[in-house]
């Protein structure tokens, strides 16, 4: 009997693991043979007083396999994903109303980066220099900058439904264009527009951010609450400005709250540059810190993390990003809410592989659907968040069907 | 390392949650914080593990107060397994939860050496996570998530362990090797247990904490007196060390009715010396047969 059952598999000792999806029938034999396994070793004198050695202990197949999808070193991918960025671009900015042979595009980015090479046709150095490629290098820093603020927000609010508009970024930037589209006429122009759309959000955020305080401190579930609420607020403000608005003004706001990057102009590209890839280095750094808040708040305090500082400081930096994004190409929903569990199903949670993944995956992620949004009905533009919307909700709903954690407990 | 608590209050939104409490473990002591719900106990790991400001009074951990080191400092001396760790929406896999631990040892530009996955490789060996490694920290049970935690502790290289309510909601055999693994690591260990049972078998000193004030402190059979467990505990129960050494823990028949004398003498009894026969130990049933006990669980299954 006992060198029989010595040698059953361990059994799932919880209904975790059988929860997990056992078959019931393997639960139920394990489980037969397990308590004589013990009551022999009982018997026999061998029970737990020495070291019962848990590591010993077999697991089923099933479990075996580990959580990641790509296990390739985060360097190597990270280089890989960058060429695949940049031939992205190289193709996005030869397809348009104008195709453009990618040859020609190549040695037209190529004269004006190095100043080597013949310079084309003055035509499509045109097309290409001022009109495409801005519109194209927004796109991927737009795409970069939302996936990064979506990373760092779900982990600092503790929230997989976070997305960087969650503290009312949004909604704030949208009064704050409405305001100057209905009532300046649009005559601030797009710079204006921007203006606006960075200091409502920023007016929000701090709203959010008062609202969220308690006993000094920023708790994630106040703070998520707080930017529900203030966003409700400031929709009520936009939504009377837009009954006032006559249908031209109401086309052009509609397009800029569901966000296009059409309007891209070399000269706002170095700041937006600027603000998103030093925030993006800067967030990146803290990505110990950052897989420490996922064990809770307590246990990074005891991992020697200030918490609330970090919070404060991640919150900050991750408000400007974002308002700096939707200053410059309006409220492009989904991006910020789905890279970052995309990369995450695919390279795991780790925040310092996370973070620069989700950067390069979401820029390749806009552009692409930039090049969409402009091609499908063309010679008509669709606004980016109309794609976004129509790729991402049904992603969003599969991840939805597919986390069994979400409501147990 | 030595620990010392001395004369600490801790207050809670004007509420006095701690008053003057006190405790002393000596290198390699598991001191176990034993007290009702709500009586502070994971308040005074909170200022030990460096959360919770304490008003007034002292944490000294390897002689340095802990609340003049720089947190980083501290979380190097210091490890806590928590209640808060236990949640599915990680997303990390057990290495990467084991390397956590490494994460006062490194500041913003640091980067892992050889010396980072040696310590969390010693640590997931320590405590039997090795073969865990790769899986993700959602998918475990209740024991081994335990396990990964602590192995989180050791990688912190720490000199005084922190648990709070480690081996809660764990069954009967995870629980007791949580208490090898505790005892293997040799670590001083202040713990919150609330299984007065564990908490005897575990550890080589007892804190009682009631309503905020130290009850009782000292040597398990000194702390657990009938005395104690009527007027901390509310329950009626005698504490006694077995003929085979281990201090068991008999609660009366009525474990409520503190004040009936009649019902069962032997619980209310002072026992005349600390290694009586089992008085109330009722037989040993027989283990179950091998038969017996299969056709016991065919049924459900």
């Amino acid at each position: 009997m006992s060198a029989q059952a010595a040698e059953e598999p361990h059994p799932p000792r919880t209904p975790h693991a059988k929860a997990a999806g056992a078959p019931p029938g393997r639960a139920a034999r394990s489980l037969a043979g397990a308590l004589p396994r013990a009551l022999a070793a009982r018997a026999s004198g061998t029970a737990t007083s020495t070291r019962p050695t848990p590591s010993a202990e077999p697991r089923t197949p099933r479990q075996a396999k580990g959580p990641r999808i790509l296990n390739v070193p985060t360097g190597p991918l990270l280089v890989g994903l960058l060429a695949v960025l940049a031939g992205t671009m190289i193709v996005a900015i030869s397809i348009g109303s104008v195709t453009i042979p990618v040859v020609d595009v190549w040695r037209i980015v190529w004269h004006h980066l190095t100043g080597a090479g013949a310079t084309a046709d003055p035509a499509l150095d045109q097309i290409v220099w001022n009109f495409r490629t801005p519109r194209v290098v927004l796109a991927a820093l737009v795409g970069a900058g939302l996936a990064v603020s979506g990373v760092v927000l779900q982990a600092v609010v503790a929230n997989p439904l976070a997305d960087p508009y969650v503290l009312g970024v949004s909604s704030g930037a949208s009064l704050g264009a409405v305001m100057v589209i209905t009532m300046a006429g649009g005559a601030l122009g797009g710079l204006g527009v921007s203006a606006a759309a960075f200091a409502g959000a920023m007016v929000a955020v701090a709203l959010v951010f008062v609202l969220g305080l308690t006993r000094g401190r920023l708790g994630p579930t106040r703070l998520v609450l707080s930017g529900v609420a203030v966003g409700y607020l400031f929709l009520a403000g936009t939504s009377y400005l837009q009954l006032q608005a006559t249908p031209t003004e109401l086309r052009s706001v509609m397009f800029w709250m569901l966000g296009s990057v059409a309007g891209a102009k070399w000269d706002q590209l170095g700041l937006v540059s600027t603000v998103v890839v030093t925030s993006t280095v800067f967030l990146a750094l803290f990505g110990r810190q950052l897989n420490a808040l996922l064990a809770g708040d307590e246990s990074a305090t005891a991992l020697g993390v200030d918490v609330h500082r970090l919070r404060g400081a991640l919150l900050v930096l991750s408000s400007l990003l974002t308002g700096t994004v939707i200053a410059v190409a309006g409220c492009i929903g989904f991006v910020g809410l789905m890279i970052p569990h995309l990369v995450r199903l695919a390279v795991g949670a780790d925040h310092r592989r996370l973070l620069p993944l989700a950067a390069v995956i979401g820029a390749i992620y806009l552009v692409v659907v930039d090049l969409l949004s402009r091609t499908v009905n063309r010679p008509n533009e669709l606004p980016l968040g109309i794609l976004t919307a129509l790729f991402g909700a049904p992603f969003f709903l599969w991840l939805l069907r597919r986390n069994k954690t979400l409501d147990a407990s | 390392m030595k620990l010392t608590v001395d004369g600490l209050h801790v207050t809670l939104d004007h509420q006095p949650i701690l008053r003057n409490v006190s405790l002393d473990a000596a290198q390699g002591d598991i001191v176990g914080l034993i007290g009702p719900n709500g009586s502070g106990k994971s308040t005074l790991l909170r200022a030990v593990y460096r959360s919770l400001r304490p008003s007034q009074g002292l944490v000294r951990v390897a002689g340095d107060d802990v609340w003049k080191l720089p947190a980083r400092t501290a979380a190097r001396r210091t490890a806590a397994v928590l209640q808060d760790s236990n949640s599915n929406a990680v997303g990390l896999c057990v290495q990467e939860i084991v390397a956590l631990g490494r994460t006062p040892h490194h500041g913003l530009l640091g980067r892992d050496g050889a010396e980072d996955h040696r310590v969390v490789a010693e640590a997931m060996d320590a405590c039997g996570a090795r073969p865990l490694a790769e899986r993700n920290f959602a998918s475990l049970s209740g024991g081994e998530r335990q396990r990964v935690l602590l192995a989180r502790a050791l990688a912190q290289k720490p000199k005084l362990l922190v648990l709070d309510e480690l081996t809660n909601h764990l069954d009967i055999r995870a629980r007791f090797e949580l208490l090898d693994l505790i005892r293997g690591t040799g670590t001083t260990t202040l713990a919150v247990l609330h299984d007065l049972d564990l908490a005897a078998r575990l550890c080589d000193h007892l804190v009682v904490l009631s309503e905020g004030v130290v009850a009782a402190a000292g040597k398990v059979l000194d702390v657990l007196t009938p005395d104690v467990l009527r007027e901390v505990f509310g329950v009626r129960a005698v504490a006694e060390r077995h003929a085979d050494g281990v201090i068991r823990i008999t609660y009366g028949a009525d474990p409520l009715a503190l004040h009936d004398t009649t019902t069962d003498p032997a619980v209310t009894a002072e026992p005349s010396d600390r290694t009586p026969p089992a008085p109330v130990a009722p037989a040993r049933p027989a283990p179950l047969t091998p038969t017996e006990h299969e056709a016991q669980t065919a049924v459900p299954g």
